[in-house]
């Protein structure tokens, strides 16, 4: 079995998935990321597979399912490298990316997933005002 | 003229990965684009991981067309699995026995120029999938 390390870099998490994952270890990856997320409160999630060359339902779910599930658990997620073979291939598989960001290569998907955080904070910090402030009010 | 390549036996995870590789690698040996490649490989994916979740295990046969009309590549993937008690609704998208997608099926009939399924109740499967260079 493969396993894929996932690296915390300042506050986000990196998974660089680079050689073939059979099932098994793709399934063991996202229980590593989830737990990562949960252990290190990484603040983003990036996954790069511009090394993957062949993303077929069984993997194009299991991406999906870590980006749903990694937003559930707070940290925005962000694909990045899917080659263009591929994206050509899923799309006609008839898998459905919803919910999944991506970008173009790993220096964009970076500062997407800046902007992401920072706009995640905005909204968080303006929630908590408003709270504050209805309080207040009502006190 | 069809030619054998490859076969591969396929058991277990380790072989769904194995059997995708090979018949990407005489894909493109065959001269098939990176996208056919895709194509082609995530067909074969696909119903390789059909026969260890369904049938325990089976075979990938990897072949090469070589008619002067038609040349490009035939997969064959058999088992002795349970079979497919109904072969139209298990190409229909979203149908399921094993909890997961429903697209394996469907999806290869999308990505591959024809796809053949003979299966028989208790005897087993065997999908026979197709694709030309253009
Ligand atoms: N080799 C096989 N042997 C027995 N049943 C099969 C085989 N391949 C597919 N099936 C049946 O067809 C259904 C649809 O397969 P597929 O489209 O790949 O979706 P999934 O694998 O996600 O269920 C399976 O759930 C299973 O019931
Ligand atoms: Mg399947």
């Amino acid at each position: 079995m493969e396993r894929i390390p996932v690296l915390k870099i300042s506050d986000f998490l990196i998974v660089t998935i680079q050689v073939a994952l059979d099932d098994e270890s793709a399934l063991k990856l996202q229980e590593d990321i989830l737990e990562e997320i949960a252990k290190t409160k990484a603040k983003g999630l990036l996954i790069d597979i511009t090394a993957v060359d062949i993303v077929d339902s069984f993997m194009g779910r299991m991406i999906r399912d870590i980006a749903r599930m990694a937003r559930l658990m707070g940290p925005p997620t962000i694909v990045v490298g899917m080659q263009p073979a591929v994206a050509i291939t899923l799309v006609e598989l008839g898998l459905k990316m919803t919910g999944v960001s991506c970008a173009l290569n790993l220096e964009k998907g970076l500062l997407m997933l800046k902007e992401m955080v920072e706009a995640k904070e905005r909204e968080e910090r303006t929630l908590e005002a408003e709270e504050t402030e209805g309080y207040e009010a009502g006190a | 003229m069809r030619q054998v390549l490859e076969e591969v036996a396929v058991r277990n995870n380790t072989d769904i990965v194995t059997a995708r590789n090979s018949v990407r690698t005489h894909a493109k040996q065959i001269g098939f684009g990176l996208v056919d490649q895709s194509r082609i490989a995530t067909a074969v994916s696909e119903l390789a991981r059909n026969i260890v979740v369904y049938a325990k295990s089976g075979k990938v046969e990897i072949a090469k067309l070589n008619e002067d009309s038609k040349k490009g590549i035939e997969v064959v993937c058999e088992d002795n699995g349970p079979g497919i008690p109904d072969i139209e609704q298990a190409m229909s998208e979203g149908f399921t026995t094993g909890g997961s997608l429903g697209m394996g099926m469907p999806g290869t009939k999308k990505l591959m120029d024809a796809m053949d399924v003979w299966s028989e109740a208790g005897k087993g499967t065997r999908i026979t999938i197709r694709k030309f260079l253009k």
